[in-house]
């Protein structure tokens, strides 16, 4: 299963009722394309690093998302695109960076466990060039 | 920042840096806005790739300027 991290951030004069509700607009979205909507983080309003689209601030919203295709991420895309209180969105595929990561934590323990029951196994055992 | 022998990363067996997470992101964006660094900050080769990547996604987000003078 495919996950996707899709964060937005919305306009700051939006109202926090008007966020919830774009929120659950975009979530219903999600569901209606077969995602699962795994988490919703609310961040609530921030200030950005720069000026975007003349706003200092914005309320960001990290969606993460489970499916096999890429097809409701393509349309919440487009309705970001459509939507004028959306000022900035990204969305990452981040399962294959979170398996690369798991693969090198597995890779660490088991070293660190040897090395800690048998420290004499540990000789052969190369350090990680890293 | 401090010129470190270390990669930070290595040592605190963090394996995926995540562009949400602004904190860490920040140590490694000096003032001026650039990433820092390898000679610098220390991070190795693999860590640093990963870096520049949650950085740049930061971003485009807003999270962390691209430019301060």
């Amino acid at each position: 299963m495919r996950e996707y991290e899709t964060t937005f951030v919305l306009a700051p004069t939006l109202s926090e009722e008007e966020v919830e509700e774009t929120v659950t607009s975009f979530t219903g979205v999600a569901e209606e394309k077969g995602a699962k909507v795994v988490n919703v983080d609310n961040w609530g309003k921030r200030r950005l690093a720069f000026p975007v689209k003349k706003h200092d601030d914005g309320f960001y919203v990290v969606l993460t998302l489970q499916q096999e295709t890429v097809e409701a991420v393509t349309e919440l895309e487009r309705r970001f695109k459509v939507n004028d209180s959306v000022i900035r969105f990204l969305s990452v595929r981040v399962d294959e960076e979170l398996k690369t990561a798991e693969t090198s934590r597995l890779r660490r323990k088991p070293r660190s466990q040897e090395s800690a029951e048998n420290p004499d196994s540990k000789a052969e055992a190369d350090e990680p060039v890293s | 920042m401090a010129r470190r022998r270390f990669c930070k990363f290595c040592a605190g067996k963090i394996d995926y840096i995540d562009y949400k997470d602004i904190k860490t992101l920040s140590f490694f964006v000096p003032e001026r806005g650039r990433i820092a660094p390898r000679r610098l900050s220390g991070v190795c080769a693999t860590h640093q790739r990963k870096l520049r990547r949650a950085i740049k996604r930061a971003r485009h987000l807003a999270l962390i300027p691209y430019v301060t003078d």
